[in-house]
């Protein structure tokens, strides 16, 4: 058994309209090599699925997004994703968008191959608006609730950035907070991880980090080397986001071609030149792991 | 008590915010942007040391962690609180959080989703709803607005309802409301409740120099003047030295416009 894949292979198990979940949180721990391979593909119509950074930003500047279901979209030391937001004030962009813990239930109820799950959160706010094809559910029980019915939030594919993985499929993501990734990846037909480290057996090269294995092998379908591939996203425990960087990116997304820029500087040249074109793989390991 | 005149309105706030936490047991305490996050602290350190604090990250600590850069300084985690568990925390209830929502009601409802009348193409795009509609419905929530104007304190309803307020327009026909506690709400001028008459929006504490003329003014609907409204509480010495030490680069001094002294001139 062997799943070890490259991006393109990756990409080309894609199609256009599927609904894709991202891994990770705000700009924390996306797997953006991944993104940028579809950011150079033909890839369209894609719903997008995440608690949301960059990768939605950059999605939906390239034209790849027809609708997004989001909890929010945020790069947190800048507040509000600038193409995001510049894509949503443009009207054009399907938006689904949740309560936090509405999209934690919609992946739940997915990887447990449930229609959906009972909770009171989005009830009394806009989010019923919003999403006007959410349906209430009456408890059977002696006390008659009324509650929202979370539809699942099923995805054809889940792509996720891990910092070790073998071959097998077995991962381990340091950090100080698992996300829901692990959710993401059962939710998903398919789950693509790319990974910071690719080891020979993870049992032989890192037994101790078992507890760090956020979900089993089973779920996963291909496993990608990328180091330093979350950048300009953080990797719990090797690198911070890349604050320069993001900044340059937020203030593009000001000017008429700043995305067409971006792309042509960053993207376009392929993964291979990549660490060099934002300033070399020594200064992405130097990059520190921002506190508050 | 030693009073002292040398501090300013963030810091004012922030002690007046600190009471939302005041006798409402081991919750987990949630502030949202620093002068929440500082007033949680400083419940902490002083009334509140039963309250739970995170590390601003997913770890809990019992000493609340100063703003800003660590420079090598590592809190020392008492338990575990990532995301996952946070919403546990959140739909069992035993949590209070403050946050800072762009837009507010006489109802009590928040938004900080987006501006303008089309959900679907909003005039601004701000944060998202984030945890908002299950944080109202679950526990107490407290706010803290930095800029009290008819702008953030608007006449109408919000543009998006992200925390549920004590409106019934939203809630399908035929379900009962859910109870929603809403905490206190601190301004750069005054101290908030919900708890006039039908959730009435009151003031119950103007801060130094400020008159309620002055608040209704700078707020879209009718507010109410408690029986009981006082001037907020100066901050004390220990009280300040607790917020330096927790701030200790002064991001506070940031939050409210020109950072003015926590007593106005007479205008």
């Amino acid at each position: 058994m062997n799943k070890q894949m490259d991006l393109g292979a990756v990409v080309a198990s894609l199609r256009d309209g599927m609904t894709i979940g991202v891994g990770g949180w705000g700009p924390r721990r996306k797997p953006m090599a991944l993104i940028r391979e579809i950011l150079r593909s033909d890839l369209k119509d894609l719903t997008v699925v995440a608690y949301g950074g960059p990768e939605i930003g950059m999605l939906c500047a390239a034209g790849k997004v027809k609708r997004l279901v989001y909890g929010f979209v945020s790069l947190d030391f800048i507040p509000i994703e600038p193409f995001f937001r510049k894509a949503r004030q443009a009207g054009g962009i399907a938006a689904s968008e949740l309560d936090e813990g509405l999209l934690l239930l919609g992946l739940q109820a997915a990887g447990h191959r449930l229609p959906f799950l009972p909770t009171r959160v989005g009830l009394g706010s806009d989010v019923t608006a919003i999403n006007p094809h959410f349906r209430t559910v009456t408890s059977p029980y002696e006390d008659g609730e009324t509650l929202l019915a979370m539809p699942a939030i099923a995805l054809d594919a889940a792509l996720l950035h891990v910092s070790r993985a073998d071959r097998l499929g077995n991962t381990q993501t340091d950090g100080p907070d698992p996300y829901f990734d692990a959710l993401f990846a059962r939710a998903a037909e398919h789950c693509y991880v790319t990974t910071e480290a690719l080891v020979e057996r993870i049992d032989l090269a890192c037994p101790e980090g078992a507890k760090a294995s956020l979900f089993e092998r089973s779920l996963v379908t291909g496993v990608v080397e990328a180091p330093l591939g979350a950048h300009p996203t953080t990797a719990h425990d090797a690198y911070g986001w890349d604050a320069d960087h993001l900044k340059e990116y937020a203030r593009l997304a000001t000017e008429e071609d700043g995305w067409q820029r971006y792309f042509e500087t960053y993207v376009a040249g392929g993964e291979a030149g990549y660490a060099e074109r934002v300033g070399g793989a020594e200064r992405i390991r130097d990059l520190p792991i921002p506190t508050f | 008590m030693t009073e002292t005149t040398d501090f300013t309105l963030a810091e004012l706030a922030i002690c007046a915010a600190a009471e939302a936490w005041r006798g409402g047991g081991e919750v987990l305490a949630t502030g949202i942007g620093p002068v929440p996050r500082l007033a949680a602290g400083l419940a902490k350190l002083t009334f509140a040391p039963e309250i739970l604090m995170t590390d601003g990250e997913a770890f809990l600590v019992e000493e609340p962690v100063p703003l800003g850069p660590r420079n090598g300084d590592r809190p020392r985690p008492s338990g575990w609180m990532p995301y996952h568990r946070v919403f546990d925390a959140t739909w069992c209830g035993r949590r209070h959080a403050m946050v800072t929502p762009v837009q507010l009601d006489r109802w009590g409802q928040a938004n900080i989703a987006a501006l303008g009348p089309e959900l679907d193409r909003p005039k601004v795009q701000l944060l998202g709803v984030r945890g908002f509609p299950g944080n109202s419905i679950s526990h107490r929530n407290s706010m803290f607005l930095p800029a009290h104007s008819p702008r953030a304190f608007v006449a109408g309803e919000v543009d998006v309802v992200a925390s549920v307020g004590f409106s019934d327009r939203r809630w399908p026909r035929g379900v009962a409301k859910l109870p929603v506690d809403i905490g206190i709400v601190v301004t750069d001028l005054c101290v908030m409740d919900f708890n006039g008459p039908d959730h009435a929006a009151r003031v119950v504490s103007l801060h130094p120099g400020v008159r309620f003329a002055q608040v209704q003014k700078a707020t879209g609907f009718p507010l109410l003047e408690a029986d009981t409204c006082t001037t907020t509480p100066v901050p004390d010495a220990e009280q300040l030295a607790i917020i330096r030490r927790l701030d200790p680069t002064g991001i506070r001094a940031s939050v409210i416009k020109g950072n003015p002294p926590g007593v106005r001139r007479a205008a």
